[in-house]
Order: C-alpha cells, then structure tokens, then sequence
C-alpha cells in the first residue's frame, strides 16, 4: 500500500514537474561546472628579474609567473617563438598551471619589455638569461623539491624549444624538457642539402621573415596614436634595419643573406644556437615534438636530435604532431604532450628516475580518416612502441621502383618563373590554399620525373625516404636541385605530400660528367593508397630558397634508368584506441539487464489474478472496485456489480458519476486501484483473453479517419484474428446503417455516422456481453427507438448488454435492470421495476380533486403534484438532489 | 438451404432483429491472443496512411532534386567538404553524399515518425482503446508496433541510399566510390562498405526509434512524440559541439551518428562503430524497456 502510494504520488503531474526541474538543474550544473573548471585556481604575478649584463649595462627581463591552485609544484620555464614575447604564452602557462604546474614565462632579450638585444639563442646571453631564470624559480617556495633538489623543467616551440634545450643541456638542475619545432642544426634548417652536407640551399624565404618578425614596426611608429611599445631598458637600435639584433648577428645574417651562403662568422652564430652542438650534455628526459607541416624546421630535425640524445642514454619521447610552422596550428597538442611528459617525469617514476628509455612514438597521419563532422578528410594520431632506430625499436622500410629515361631540366635565370610548393604562413589559411598549390604547375621544362608503377598495397610512409639519382649539368661547376615524391592518384590529381621538398646543393661538378648522389626526400607521414603511383620529380626551382642568377641546364635520371626509393614505415595503432569492444559488451549486457528485468516484471504481474470457478456463468461480476486517480480522487468508490445472462442492464447516473471509468476497467483499459473484475469467472486484467466474449463501445468512436467505414470495420475484425464469417459483417453494416456511406473515408462522416459505425462494431462477432457507454448520443429519435429493439433483441438469445445512460426515459424502456450511480458510488441495484417501485408508493386515483376532498376531510394534507416518470423520482431521490 | 444462410438473405431493417434472435449463443469464439492485429493488418493500417506515402514520396524525390542541383549547379565548390565535393562523382559517392546529408535530420525526421506516431495517432483517433479492447494484449501490440514502424523505417533507410545510387548513377556514371582521403575501392568493396553504412545507421537510428516509441506510449499527442524524439537528437547533437563536456559526450546518444565515415577509411576502421553501436543498444533497451513497463499498465484514458 505503501509503494501504491509513492507511486501514485510519483505519477502526479506536480512531482513529474519537480523531478524535470531537479533533472534540468543537475545537466545544467554539470556543464557550468566542467566550464567553469577550466581556468580556476590560477594566480599570476609579473616582475622584472635580472638578466646578463650586456655591455656592462643590467638587463631586466619581463616575466610572469603563474601558479596552480595547490603548491608547492615542479616548475616550467616557458621560452617564447621568434618575435613574440611572454604574452603569447599565457594560454599555454595557464594550461600548465591548471595541470598543477608553476609556469615562468618570460620576454627574451631584445623582445618586449625585456632589455638587452638579440643575440640568437647565444650561449652567453640567452641561454645565461635561461639559468638565471632558474635561479630565480630555485628560490621560490612554490617550487616543490626531491631530496633538497628543486623540480625544474623547460619547455617551448620554435626558437624557445631551441632555448629549452640549449639552456637544460647547459644546467644540471633541469628534469625535463619539452622542445616543440624546433631546430636541431640551424645551418642545416636555413642552409638544407638533401644529398650532401650544409651549407646547402638558402631559404630565403622563411629566414626573411623570420629576421622581420623581431624588427620593430617601424613602418608605423610615424602614425599617430601607434607609438612603439618602449620598454624601460630598451637599447636604441644599432645599425640600419637591425632594429634590436645584437649588431654582429645582424651583420652576419645581412651578409650571408646577400650572398645567399652562411658567412663564416654567420657559421659560427649558428652553431652556437644550435642544440647539435650541446645536446650530449643533456641528460634530463626530453620530449620532441615536431610538426608535419612545416618546412621550416622539417621532422628531420627532431628526428638528428633524438638519435643524438638516445645515443647518450638520454629517454627521449617524440611526437610527430599535426601542423608546424607551415599552419601555425597544432600548438595545443604540443602542449598537452608536454603536460603529459612532465606528469610522467615527475609524478610517474619518482623524481624523473622512472621514465624508460623505450618512449612510444606518436605520429599524426594526415587524412587518415574521414572527420564525422564534416565529411572531409581529418587526423588521426597513430602511436608505435618505439621511434625507429631508437632503443632497439625497429627501422621498417620498404622499397619502391621508380624509373624513366634521363630528362633534361631547364633552370632559369634568377629561378623565374619559380615553382611555388609552400608559403610561409599562406597555408595556414586552410585545406584550400593546399589544395590550391597542389595544382599549381611547374614551369614546363624544369621538372624531370619518374614514376613507379600502381602499388599492389597502400604504404604508410613514416619518415625520410631515399633515392639515388645521376645528375649532369651542362655548363655549371655546380647544380641547385628539388627533390620531391609525389602522390598520383589513379584519376591523375597529385599531391605533394606536406607541400615539402628536398633542396639539393651539388658543388665540384665537371660539365658534362655525371654524378650520382643519394637524396634526402622530405620526411613525411603519408599514406599512399594501393592503386596509386609514386612519383619522383626532381626540379630546377622553387619559390622559398635562393636560386642561381645565371641560367642552368641539367641532364637528371636514375642509374640504369630505375632506381629503388627507400620507404621507412612504421606500423601505429590509432591512439583513442581504448577498448571499443568493452562499449560493445557493456551495451549488450545493459540491454540483457534491461531485457530480463521487464520481461521478469511483466510476468509476476501476469501471475496475480486467478480466475474463480463459481463465477463461470456469470458475465460480468465487478466485486468492490475502487479506482483512485492521482491526487487521492476516487472516480469509483466500492462499486459491486452482479450482471446475468439475458439481462440489459442500464448504468445509470449523471455525468461524472464515475460510468465510464467503471466499463474502461471492465475491458481492461484502466487498473483498478482495488477489487476485481471478472467475465465469466476470468479475471479482467490488461488484455485477458476473455475479453474476446466482450464488445464494447466506450467514450463515443474511434476510427482510423484514412479508411473508409466498411475498411474500417473490416481492420478491426481481422486484428481479432479470427475467422472472417464469424464477424456476421452484415448485420453489423445493417445496424450501423449507413447506406452508400459505408464506402466513404471516416473523416467525412457525421457524429452520429460514426456512432452507429462505433455501436455496429461493437456488435461484430455478436459477443455474448455487449458494453455500450452512451450509445444514443447524436442518435435522432427514430434511431434510438430502433437502438432499443435491437438491444432487447440482443439479450433476448442470452446474451448481456450493459449500457450506461444518463437518460432516465432511455434507461427505462431499454433495461431489465439499473444500476444507480453517483459520485463514484453505488446507490441502488436491482430488476427496473423493483428500483422504480422503491420510492414509496404511488396511488393513482379516478378524480384527483375528489380524492383531496376526502383526504382533507380526513385529515390529511394532500397536495396535488405533476405526475413524474417513476425512475426520475426514485433517481432524484436516491441521489438526494431537488429536481 | 440452412438456416443461416436463409436468415442472411433476410437481412432487411427487419431482418435485423429475426436474426439477432435466431443467432444463438454458440462456442466460446474462437479467439487466440498470437493471432491478435497480426504484421499484415498493422501493415495495411500504416501502409494506407498518407505521412507514409508522403514520407517514402520524399525519400523518392529527394535525390533527384539533389542530382538537379548538382547537374545544373555543377557540383560543390572546391572549398566544400570533401565528401560533398566528390558527390557528383559517381553512383557510390552520390549516395554516400545522399546518407551524410541526410542521416542527421531527414532520415531522424522519418525514424521518429514511423516510431513515435503509431501508437500515439492511434490514441488521437481514439482507436488505441478498441484494439486494446479486442483484446489485442499490450506487449503484443507494442511488438507488432514496434515490428511494423522498425520495418518501415529500415525500408526508408535502405531505400533512400539505393535509390540515390541508382540517381546518381543516371546522373553521374557507374564508377565505384571514391574516398575523401584518396584512393577509390572496386565495385565489390564500394557496394560492401555502402552495406554496412546502412546497417550502421540502422542501429544509430534505433536510438530514435525507441526513444519515439516510448514517447508514443506516453502522450496521446502524435506531434509530441515525433517532436520530443527529434529534439533530442537535436539537444544532443548540440551537446555534442562542446568539446568542454569531454569524456561526457562521448555518451550521448548522438556522438557516434557520423562513425560509418570511417568505413572510407582503407582498412575500415571499426572503433567507433563498435562504440556507437554498443552505445545504441544499451540507449535503445533503456528507453523500450521503459516503454513496455510504462504502457503494460498505463491507464488508456484517451
């Protein structure tokens, strides 16, 4: 009773509402709290500490330093790009500090409010500015330490990936690093040779814009309101276009950029920035992160320093991540791996003893799937054990057969008309730009290419292919080559893959005899599909790098007129691996719960009710049926109703006496609260198979209103599923009597159309008890005199009709017996006659007036009434309401 | 002559009462609730019904309207999504074109119609009481509901690409599809991975259709199961556009309607389709076991 109630209280429209709201507010919170999480808890201070002197003068550094909600924690110095300052690291700082870390970002010398000049990553400048930062972050109470040693690692992208590693390879007290595109030997970066040593091919392109993106801007300081940001120690610029580079690395840049070959005090500069020269002192666990597009600082280079610290025992991890200076995009993934390489250094073995040197190898395959979203080709990150090569992971490669004849290649005066293949900056304005270069074409002429044939099986390129190629040239000493490998499609769209090339510098050439040198194509991540060809081209041009002022002509080809290209691969499970298979099982687990539990419920409530014997012959018996609605009101209050055969019997009672909800329990639409209800002995319960015996019409029509009448009928019948000449179709479609009509849609018919059509299905089948709730409603006179034959015709072969009514006159001529409702409740039962004789007795006499006469003679007070229909006045009396 | 047959040649207005008379009381009728509103009759019942036609009508004209377009258009621009820049290239592509287009509202649309309006019009037209009445019993009629608007919808879902194929290959050629990230598959491996898109959406959409469903048992109001069914793809389809709500949202409903991409992949990629499809079963069970226990003793009021 008990859980009836909480039930009948949880089903109130009120609770329902609550629950809704509650629900609503707990989503609602959900997400504010996992929006507002990200960013909580983050202090940030700045000041000023002292860098190196420079020149005798104090250099100050501008700095900011964040702090996580809960100190102390390890600390991570934060070295800026090229040309920007600490302002463009508060994003990645804070998501340090909100990962539990003490971030230091700073401006380097000669950028933002920072003093001093730039000297390139110089080991006595920026590099000492590094330590002292150290220092600095040593003696804060915030840095947590092991052993008495404070927790410190570096970490940046760019020039300040350089810096963290140049600076922790030249301090003991740095734990770990995290260097994202950075360079490994910048000769080889700015000056690449793909088939030989540096100084190989200028690129002039990106070394330009790099020298200009840490000039002021000049260009506008003239304007009014654009003042140049002056910082407190700022030194004046130097020298012409220089703006605040140290004056011996601007004049080494200007002078190698000019000859378009390293000068020697620009070599020196180089490799003194250059992690090549230091990183065998560098034992603290170190991430690489390196970006695929980028032709900057190609994977090349992460790979040169990698090999270069595992083969000093230094653990190493490397992430070939999507982007790079070419998109400018992918930052958020360096930074999440560094968080996740410092979590492993210092929490995951115990001050940084625990990282293994076998660190998984994570690459990003551009295209490799279809992104969900868009329908266009998205990223995946593929992880492998190891980095090839490196603590014993295995270097796969495979080999492919390019061939063709000897091509000649033309290079024109000063490379113009040059081949664009990437645009510093340009692709970072999307697909489109990539797409869009892709189909630029190289001047005819320049190019020579050979092409494998279609590949049995795709290949997943992962790293440096090579190839050996025979070049001639004709007139010069020496020769300035590209070298790319192409994706051709079968339907002829080619691709370079990553928009990278290989610029070759082949110097020492006699003209006219060959030489055969083994090229460095571009490393790349790239998945050729089977089906397609590779494409060695190998050109005299392109946009990015300095080219001879003199015109050139080369003979190129393969030795033999084939040559294998060197594919390394790498075999990578997609990284949101996880276990898809456990979603499966858990799925189809919840399912089985979900499947047996309801098929459990349903069946113990199937189980209940038991029929009773002594009611076989009785049509309808309803025994104390309450039926409470939610809110406690009780439609039908201990109801107990008896009905034999051959009776027609009139439920009898005014609008909302509580008929209807007493005939939908008898026909199982509605669950009793309490009682029983049993026809022919069987219990009523949803869907009891005894109701077959049942016909009923309840609450006016229902009708599919697309079908026609006799469709309609003939629908229901054959849901019953029983044999069609059972139906009795014809005196159906005679009761419901609608002529032609019959054949016409529901939806056209009138009220009463619809309840002789209602009434007359009813009737389908002749079953042996007959329910009609309101049967006359929108029945002409006419028709309801015919209604009432037809039913004490019915019941006259034994059958039961039980009609509800709250006309009186109806109820009377119709009904063998009456069943008196109001309120829910029972007031009278019993044979027609007897319930009208219960209201006292009526006396009729010949002459009224005399028959007063003699009452009032006698002494009682007699008064004439109207003469009423008997039941009217029993009704009235019974319900106890003045007519 | 028997006396049946005479009396049912007197079936005049008189006719009537001499044969209700005569028909006497016989044999318990021969009734078996297995045989109750069978698969034929709810066919019939739904098949007649103007939204299917109009729905099937749409699904018809659809891609050709789509083939239009292209055809005068001249196809996507180059900065379109790939899969939809490849739409014009053959039979396959067009229809893959057709599911990635359609898959997120259109065929939701037709799934939470044919789910969440049978039982719920029924209550509308007030004939859910009749043939609860008859009596059909309530587990079986959800069933054969349930069998009936499940076969529609996947007939909807199998037509739509088919006949897109067949569009596009009028339009467009007979070539095999071509995948967005490079690389095109023979005839066999398109019509194979073209198969287990739609199987895979089958099952996404099985999400839909149950919780339509279970919208349908619980309002007497068509309009209202249909609309809470596609409003919550919706909401969740929203939901699933913030990246904050990660790992959350990998559990909504929705996360994984677009994982069948990954069968352009070479080799197919199963992950997230073994996920969404776990995912989608468990969601389905929830909402028809509550389905089922909400309607076996629903008061039917309407």
């Amino acid at each position: 009773m008990r859980a009836a109630a909480l039930r009948s209280r949880l089903r109130s429209r009120k609770v329902q509402a609550w629950l809704a709201v509650v629900v609503l507010a707990a989503v609602g919170g959900i997400v504010a709290g996992v929006v507002a999480s990200s960013g909580s808890g983050v202090r940030v201070s700045s000041r000023f500490v002292t860098g190196t002197p420079e020149h005798g003068k104090a250099v100050r550094l501008d700095t900011s330093l964040y702090l996580p909600a809960s100190t102390p924690a390890p600390a991570v110095l934060l070295s800026q790009g090229f040309g920007g300052d600490k302002t463009s690291l508060d994003g990645t700082a804070r998501s340090f500090a909100e990962h539990g870390y003490v971030a230091l970002t700073y401006s380097a010398r000669g950028f933002g409010r920072s003093g001093g000049l730039i000297h390139f990553a110089a080991p006595d400048y920026e590099v000492r500015d590094g330590r002292k930062l150290l220092d600095y972050l040593a003696g804060l109470d915030v840095v947590s330490r092991v052993g008495g040693k404070p927790q410190l690692a570096t970490a940046g992208a760019s020039y300040g990936g350089a810096l963290s590693l140049l600076i922790a390879a030249a301090d003991p007290r740095v734990g770990a690093v995290a260097a994202d595109i950075t360079w490994h030997d910048l000769s080889a970066a700015l000056f690449p040779n793909a088939a030989g040593a540096p100084p190989g091919v200028f690129k002039k392109l990106w070394a330009g814009q790099l020298f200009a993106s840490a000039l002021p801007e000049t260009s506008l300081s003239g304007l009014p309101g654009s003042a140049p940001p002056v910082g407190p120690d700022r030194a004046p610029a130097q020298a012409t276009g220089c703006g605040r580079f140290a004056p011996d690395v601007c004049a080494a840049y200007q002078a190698s950029a000019a000859r378009g070959l390293p000068t020697a005090a620009m070599d020196r500069l180089m490799r003194l920035a250059s992690p090549a020269s230091v990183i065998d002192a560098l034992s603290a666990p170190t991430l690489l992160t390196q970006g695929e597009q980028d032709s900057l600082f190609p994977l090349s280079e992460a790979a040169a320093n990698a090999r270069q610290l595992a083969a000093h025992g230094t653990p190493v991890r490397v992430v070939w991540r999507e982007g790079g200076h070419d998109t400018g995009s992918g930052g958020g993934v360096a930074t999440s791996a560094a968080i996740g390489w410092f979590d492993d250094v210092f929490n995951g073995g115990g001050g940084g003893a625990g990282v293994s040197k076998q660190q998984p190898f994570r690459f990003s395959e551009q295209a490799g799937v279809v992104s969900a979203a868009t329908g266009d080709a998205a990223q995946q990150t593929l992880e492998a054990d190891g980095y090839p090569g490196i603590a014993g992971a295995p270097e796969d490669t495979e080999t492919v057969q390019v061939s063709g004849p000897p091509q000649v290649a033309i290079a024109p005066p000063d490379g113009s008309p040059a081949a664009i293949t990437s645009v510093p900056g340009l692709s970072a304005l999307g697909p489109l730009v990539t797409r869009a270069l892709d189909l630029l074409p190289a001047a005819p002429g320049q190019t020579a290419s050979f092409g494998s044939a279609k590949l049995p099986d795709s290949v997943l390129i992962v790293g440096q292919p090579t190839v050996r190629i025979t070049v001639t040239a004709r007139s010069s000493a020496d020769a300035i080559l590209f070298a790319a490998l192409r994706d051709l499609a079968p339907d002829g769209t080619e691709q370079v893959p990553a928009q990278l090339v290989s610029p070759i510098r082949l110097t020492g050439l006699r003209p006219g005899v060959p030489r055969t040198v083994t090229v460095r194509l571009p490393s790349i991540v790239r998945n050729v599909e089977a089906g397609h060809r590779l494409v060695l081209t190998v050109g005299t041009t392109d946009f990015g790098y300095a080219l001879p002022a003199n015109a050139r002509t080369y003979l190129i080809g393969l030795a033999g007129g084939t040559a294998a290209v060197t594919i390394p691969t790498a075999s990578g499970t997609p990284i949101d691996a996880g276990h898809p298979g456990a979603w499966l099982l858990v799925g189809a687990l919840i399912a089985l719960v979900i499947g047996l539990s309801v098929g459990a419920v349903l069946i113990r409530r199937r189980l209940v009710l038991k029929p009773d014997p002594e009611l076989v012959d009785v049509p309808v018996s309803i025994r104390s049926l309450v039926k409470e609605y939610a809110g406690g009101y009780r439609a039908v209050d201990d109801v107990s109703i008896r009905v034999e055969r051959g009776q027609v019997v009139g439920l009898l009672g005014p609008n909302g006496a509580g008929k209807t909800t007493v005939l939908r329990v008898l026909v199982g639409l509605i669950t009793p609260t309490s009682g029983s209800v049993h026809v022919f002995g069987q219990p009523v319960v949803p869907g009891a198979p005894v109701l077959a015996r049942v016909g009923a019409f309840i609450e006016g029509p229902g009708f599919l209103p697309h079908l026609t009448g006799r469709e309609n009928l003939r629908l229901f019948w054959a849901a019953t599923g029983r044999p069609e000449p059972d139906a009795e179709f014809d005196l159906a479609l005679d009761i419901a009597g609608l002529g032609q009509s019959i054949d016409r849609r529901v939806r056209a018919y009138s009220h009463g159309m619809k309840q002789r059509l209602g009434i007359a299905q009813a009737m389908l089948g002749l079953p042996e008890v007959l329910v009609l709730d309101e049967p006359t409603n929108g029945l002409d006179p006419p028709q309801i005199a015919e209604m009432r034959e037809v039913l004490q015709d019915y019941a006259r072969t034994g059958r039961t009709v039980l009609v509800s009514s709250h006309l009186l006159a109806e109820v009377e001529q119709t009904c063998t017996h009456v069943v008196v409702m109001h309120k829910g409740r029972l007031i009278a039962a019993g044979p027609t006659a007897e319930i009208a004789g219960a209201g006292g007795v009526q006396l009729a006499v010949e002459d009224p007036d005399a028959a007063a006469r003699v009452l009032a003679d006698a002494g009682i007070i007699a008064e004439l009434v109207p003469a009423r229909r008997a039941l009217e006045d029993v009704f009235l009396d019974l319900i106890g309401e003045a007519p | 002559m028997t006396e049946r047959e005479l009396s049912k040649v007197a079936a005049t207005k008189r006719g009537i009462h001499d044969r209700l008379t005569t028909v006497e009381v016989g044999r318990e009728p021969d009734f078996h609730p297995g045989r109750t509103l069978r698969l034929r009759v709810e066919l019939v019942r739904q098949l007649k019904r103007r939204r299917t036609q109009v729905a099937f009508g749409l699904i018809v004209i659809l891609p050709v309207i789509i083939a239009i377009a292209f055809q005068v258009g001249g196809g996507a621009g180059s900065d379109a999504p790939q899969l939809v820049g490849l739409a014009n290239t053959g039979a396959f592509n067009f229809a893959l074109f057709t599911e990635f287009a359609s898959v997120g509202f259109l065929l939701v649309v037709l799934v939470a119609l044919f789910c969440g309006d049978t039982v719920a019009s029924e209550a509308s037209w007030s004939s859910l009481r009749y043939l609860l009445a008859l009596p059909v019993p309530r587990s079986r009629m959800l069933r054969q509901k349930l069998i009936i608007a499940g076969a529609l919808s996947v007939a909807a879902n199998v037509l739509l690409p088919l006949w897109a194929f067949l569009v596009g290959g009028m339009f467009f050629g007979w070539h095999p599809a071509r995948s967005p990230i490079g690389g095109s598959f023979g005839t066999g491996p398109s019509t194979w991975r073209l198969a287990i898109i739609v199987v895979y959406i089958c099952g996404q959409l099985l999400v839909v259709a149950a919780l339509a469903f279970l919208l349908s048992v619980s309002v007497d109001n068509p309009l209202g199961a249909v609309g809470g069914a596609v409003m919550l793809v919706v909401v969740s389809n929203i939901l699933d556009q913030i990246t904050a709500l990660d790992p959350y949202r990998h559990y909504l409903p929705t996360h994984f309607q677009y994982a069948w991409v990954d069968t352009l992949s070479s080799p197919i990629r199963w992950d997230d389709m073994i996920r969404g499809t776990g995912l989608a079963i468990a969601y389905a069970a929830a909402f028809l076991g509550y389905a089922w226990l909400r309607f076996d003793r629903k008061d039917i009021t309407s």
